[in-house]
């Protein structure tokens, strides 16, 4: 399975990775190069294997619905690239985006 | 102590020595920034450190001998510098990743390996260099440039811990925490000749470790000789209530493994309370390593191809002859999946990673670009100028295997394949294998610049990646040089099997003596 | 339900906020109205080296909900990776529930049929989650102020079966839910506050066909009628599509109240590819079977069940009912007093009436009323054993408001007690009649419907201590 370049341009898409276009085309080349080394587990049998959800044995362990205050030195503004008022602030989505939609 | 003792002294002599009041911290302390400025630790020479504030170093010790001297609870580690890997969270001096987009980035709390080695009186001196992000084999990928091997500045210390590695190859301090997701504590030490420890996952505590690979990471230690290495991981090990991953497994008192007994606990279970003391009640004493009766010991014959580096050979012949000379059995074993490893590891940590950095986003911390093209211009911007090429490479192979049409056939798969590694090791330690060794590293250093290609840099954790994959312990300690370069040998045990890890290890260390080193 | 060319076929996706005092993952406050940032520690500011920690009310909770839907709770359950970029979403992924979600088939009744069978909707699945931060555009022009305060708290995802054929029907289906989780007590459900959150699929088919149509999501709508009136409008579009020849094409609309119609969201289909993997940070949920047993037999009684008991035990019609019903703590009130006084009709009458006027009064919650059951059914037991009358009754209660003293003794301090002594009761008829010739005369004369009007003089004189049981006997003994 070849990686294209559309793939390539999707995915940093997807990844928010501002990928120009030459360097589009190396991506292209190295991540296809990679996949290649990859195709040697589709020759394994693992049609009874369960896959591995994580190293270690037992369930999540559970917090007590206490209120903790965080260990945490400093305010926000100490490392927030822009606040106002308290609040967080990001440039406008661009017009093309629906500002009425919400996240969750 | 003279300053050039210091170079060379264990932990736990420091740590003895300032207990009883023989050497003040801030001696400990000034004589790793001297030793720092001597052997170049600065960018424009080894660039071992990042960050390092001397003053507030000073000061600190000045509160810790206070803290010694009124009989407060001071632990294990009391007076003993050591360095952190930058990727890992501390109070006072920046966490950057090795990476441009966090290049001014303090950290408001602190990880708990941190505090941990701090409630036992160790000094921070340093925040080290590192591959960026942890992506990298040799510390080439940081954004401020790679970190030279102190044996030989034309060669890379390794990576993604070479900053540390370094830090205490150079004897600037004699432990140094790293982060392992494939190899990133082993390989460094191996290449600078000093002790590298990964943990069994769950071991230590990921809180405030800037994760890479979730599954895989965990904080390792690095330590002059097995002993440090030894103590470090005792000071930090055992469950964390933040970490939903960390084990309540008991912590044993790991430098007393040498003696073959069964394991006393370092601390109560179920508290945090350390043990404490302060002349005269002394430490442990050093461990008598010279018996491995009784014990096997694995060879894979996946570890030792055909292909394998003539000078790595013998050298590793050479370490089992000495295991047979103490009484150990060696035995041939297989692990027939670990060829798959490197790239099982490349579809799963990639993947992982794709996920964690998606916060570096510009919004709440680090670096922002802001081209006044609306928010998806910000993330994009941000993005590709914040991170370095392997990053970028690693975060767009994880996002595409993720992708929909993908996922079956490269994570899935790719998860069920860790399975069956994993079985592998299962399999081998429950046929009556105490422990397995292997070369830590299929070369040893390479120069500067010398692998351009990223798979082939890849390869350089073919023998390192199925212990993080698998989840169980292992450690590299030095077995000798190759070509004035050192060489490391691993050691592997079972889950939480630390004590029979650090028994062999301290078992060999002692047979090898200075020929480790020659 | 309408005939129409061709069938609705609703999915209704829920979120609810559960009521924990703190987030899911971290120990900060879940309080509402909080000035912006100031709940968040590095878990869910996605500081780097953060980690999550499952808080475990927010676990029981979620199980009580699944369980009061009749779905059944899986022993194992794995949280995933919603991965996504949004400024209000820090860590670029929610953690969520994806291929082993907490809970899987219920169901809840929303009416019957003519024949008076159930007519249920089935619940998919229901698993835990946590929310977002909030994102305010243009308080600020030319950016988006975000606020963290949300992000983290925990959420539990309903999704029903495709089986809602109206608006009305998902009406029914968005007010059962909401009336069995405050049954449950999980959560505050309201949509104005956000503690409950719609999104509906809807797609058409011609009658018969068993196929589904193309289905469209629609989002935005902020109250229940809203949803009701989102669908009409979005079943009108696709019908009118389908009729001239056009097709359905799946996307995602919003309800826009203040045009009454639905719109294509402005952002890119196709760009969302979740890339859902278990989350590495958490272990799989394990719930021992036993206590889920335990969790499901201490359920609170459920809406449903409870109108039968009630139907069925104390004789209520359904229409009281229903007005008890709409307030969780007063059904509560009504049975105890209903049981203690052994007399359902009595209960519902004071607690409708006068109980309910008091509370309207003072404003305050029923749990805090200082007239507890207890001392409502011993009132009720003094009017039925004929101490005092009906009248003094509710100068009793008025009373009991005021001071917080038991009826029993009230009445005795007051003087209230009723007058059954015939020779009394006569002696004010006898004063009565005297009093009023003209209604007296009337009365004598034949007019029965006077006697309410003088049986209220002789109260009015006796100052509500009179029988009036008796006195009624006592006039129409007199003629008329």
């Amino acid at each position: 399975m070849g990686v294209t370049r559309e793939d390539v341009l999707h995915i940093a898409e997807l990844a928010r990775l501002g990928v120009d276009s030459a360097r589009a085309d190396e991506l292209t080349r190295e991540l296809s190069s990679i996949l290649e080394h990859m195709e040697v587990l589709s020759q394994v049998d693992t049609s009874t294997i369960a896959p591995t959800a994580g190293v270690g044995a037992g369930g999540t362990p559970l917090r007590t619905d206490d209120r903790v205050a965080p260990l945490m030195e400093g305010t926000l503004e100490s490392f927030a690239p822009s606040m106002r008022d308290g609040f967080f602030i990001v440039p406008r989505l661009a017009t093309h985006e629906d500002p009425t939609e919400s996240s969750a | 102590m003279t300053p050039e003792e210091f170079t060379t002294a264990g932990a736990a002599a420091i740590s003895a020595a300032v207990r009883a009041g023989k050497v003040t911290p801030s001696e400990t302390v000034k004589a790793a920034f001297e030793r720092a400025r001597a052997i170049g630790a600065g960018k424009d020479a080894l660039n071992i450190f990042l960050h390092a504030d001397e003053a507030a170093s000073i000061e600190e010790a000045k509160s810790m001998h206070e803290r010694v001297q009124s009989a407060a609870d001071i632990g294990i580690l009391a007076g003993v510098p050591v360095a952190i890997k930058d990727n890992i969270a501390s109070l006072g001096l920046p966490t950057t990743c090795g990476s441009r987009i966090l290049a001014d980035y303090v950290s408001p709390f602190e990880a708990t390996a941190v505090s941990r080695l701090r409630a036992h009186g160790a000094l921070v001196v340093a925040k080290t260099n590192m591959d960026e992000f942890a992506m990298g084999s040799s510390t080439e990928n940081s954004a401020f440039g790679p970190t030279r091997n102190p044996h030989d500045v034309r060669y890379v210390a390794g990576g993604s811990s070479g900053g540390s590695a370094a830090a205490v190859a150079a004897g600037i301090t004699p432990i140094a925490l790293g982060s392992e997701t494939g190899g990133s504590v082993r390989q460094p030490a191996a290449f600078c000749g000093v002790v590298g420890v990964k943990p069994t996952y769950g071991r230590v505590s990921r809180y405030g470790l800037v994760a890479f690979a979730s599954s895989l990471d965990q904080i390792g230690v690095v330590g002059r000789r097995v002993d440090d290495a030894a103590i470090a991981l005792e000071a930090i090990a055992g469950f964390d209530k933040m970490d939903s991953t960390s084990s309540d497994a008991d912590v044993p008192i790991y430098r007393l493994s040498a003696l073959g007994k069964p394991a006393p606990l370092a601390r109560e279970p179920d508290t945090e309370a350390m043990r404490i003391g302060r002349s005269p009640v002394p430490l442990p004493p050093p461990p008598d390593a010279t018996t491995l009766e009784g014990v096997v010991i694995g060879k894979p014959r996946e570890y030792f191809p055909e292909s394998l580096d003539e000078g790595i050979r013998d050298l590793c012949e050479r370490a089992l002859d000495r295991f047979r000379s103490m009484g150990a059995t060696i035995r041939d074993v297989s692990l027939p999946r670990s060829p798959l490893a490197v790239p099982v590891y490349y579809i799963l940590a990639p993947a992982e990673a794709s996920s964690n950095l998606a916060r570096f986003d510009g919004v709440r911390y680090g670096l922002r670009v802001d081209p006044a093209r609306g928010l998806k211009a910000m993330y994009e911007t941000t993005r590709s100028q914040g991170f370095g090429r392997e990053v970028t490479r690693r975060i767009l192979l994880g996002t595409y295997v993720l992708s929909a049409g993908y996922y079956d056939a490269y994570y899935k798969k790719a998860q069920a394949v860790r399975t069956l590694i994993a079985d592998d090791f299962r399999a081998v330690f429950n046929s009556g294998v105490h422990a397995i060794f292997t070369p830590t590293t299929p070369t040893p250093a390479f120069t500067v610049g010398a692998i351009s290609d990223p798979y082939e840099m890849y390869l350089n954790d073919i023998f390192t990646v199925t212990a993080n994959l698998a989840g169980v312990p292992a450690i590299s300690v030095p077995i000798g040089r190759l070509r004035r370069l050192p060489v490391g040998g691993q050691i592997i045990t079972a889950h939480f099997d630390e004590y029979s890890m650090f028994r062999v290890a301290y078992a060999l260390e002692a047979s090898l003596g200075d020929e480790a080193h020659q | 339900m309408k005939t129409e060319r061709y069938e609705m076929v609703v999915g209704l996706e829920v979120h609810v906020q559960l009521k924990t005092r703190t987030k899911a993952f971290c120990g900060c406050s879940t309080d509402f109205g909080a000035p912006p940032n100031v709940n968040t520690c590095p878990v869910c500011l996605a500081l780097p080296g953060a980690l999550p920690v499952l808080n475990e009310r927010a676990v029981q909770l979620a199980v009580r909900a699944a369980l009061g839907l009749g779905c059944a709770v899986n022993p194992v359950s794995v949280f995933a990776r919603k991965n996504y970029f949004y400024p209000d979403l820090p860590k670029g992924y929610q953690i969520s529930q994806f291929d082993q979600p907490l809970a899987t088939g219920g169901a809840i009744v929303v009416g019957q049929t003519e024949d008076g069978k159930a007519v249920q909707i089935g619940i998919t699945r229901l698993h835990m989650e946590e929310d977002a931060g909030k994102s305010i555009h243009d308080r600020y022009p030319g950016s988006t102020a975000i606020d963290l305060n949300r992000s983290g708290v925990p959420l539990i995802e309903i999704v029903s079966e495709p089986d809602i054929q109206s608006s009305a029907q998902a009406g029914a289906y968005l007010r059962t839910l909401k009336q069995i989780l405050q049954y449950l007590d999980v959560s505050d459900v309201s949509m104005e506050e956000g503690s409950l959150r719609v999104d509906a699929n809807i797609s058409v088919r011609p009658p018969g066909q068993t196929k589904l149509g193309t289905k469209t999501e629609v989002k935005n709508m902020n109250s229940f009628s809203a949803v009701e009136r989102a669908l009409e409008a979005e079943y009108a579009r696709q019908c009118a599509l389908l009729d001239s020849g056009g097709k359905v094409e799946q996307q995602t609309l919003l309800w826009d109240g203040a045009r009454e119609s639905v719109r294509p969201s402005r952002t890119k289909e196709g760009s969302h590819d979740y890339r859902y993997f278990p989350e590495p940070d958490l272990r799989p949920l394990l719930l021992d079977q036993g206590w889920i047993n335990d969790a499901r037999k201490n359920l609170p009684e459920l809406p449903e069940a409870r109108r039968t008991r009630l139907t069925q035990e104390l004789g209520i019609a359904a229409a009281e009912i229903d007005q008890l019903m709409a307030t969780p703590a007063l059904v509560e009130y009504f049975e105890s007093v209903a049981r203690a006084s052994r007399d359902p009709k009595a209960a519902f009458n004071w607690v409708m009436g006068e109980v309910s006027a008091a509370l309207r009064v003072s404003g305050e919650e029923i749990d805090r009323f200082r007239v507890r059951p207890a001392d409502l059914a011993q009132l009720i037991t003094l009017v039925k054993d004929g101490t005092i009358s009906h009248t003094a009754a509710k100068r009793v209660f008025a009373l009991m408001v005021e001071t917080g003293k038991p009826a029993a003794q009230i009445a005795a301090d007051e003087g209230l007690a009723q007058v059954g002594d015939d020779g009394a009761l006569a002696g004010w008829v006898d004063e009565v009649l005297q009093e009023h010739p003209d209604e007296a005369k009337r009365y004598l004369a034949g007019e029965k419907k006077l006697q309410g009007v003088l049986v209220g003089f002789v109260m009015k004189k006796s100052k509500g201590r009179a029988d009036p049981r008796r006195v009624n006997q006592l006039l129409s003994s007199r003629g008329g």
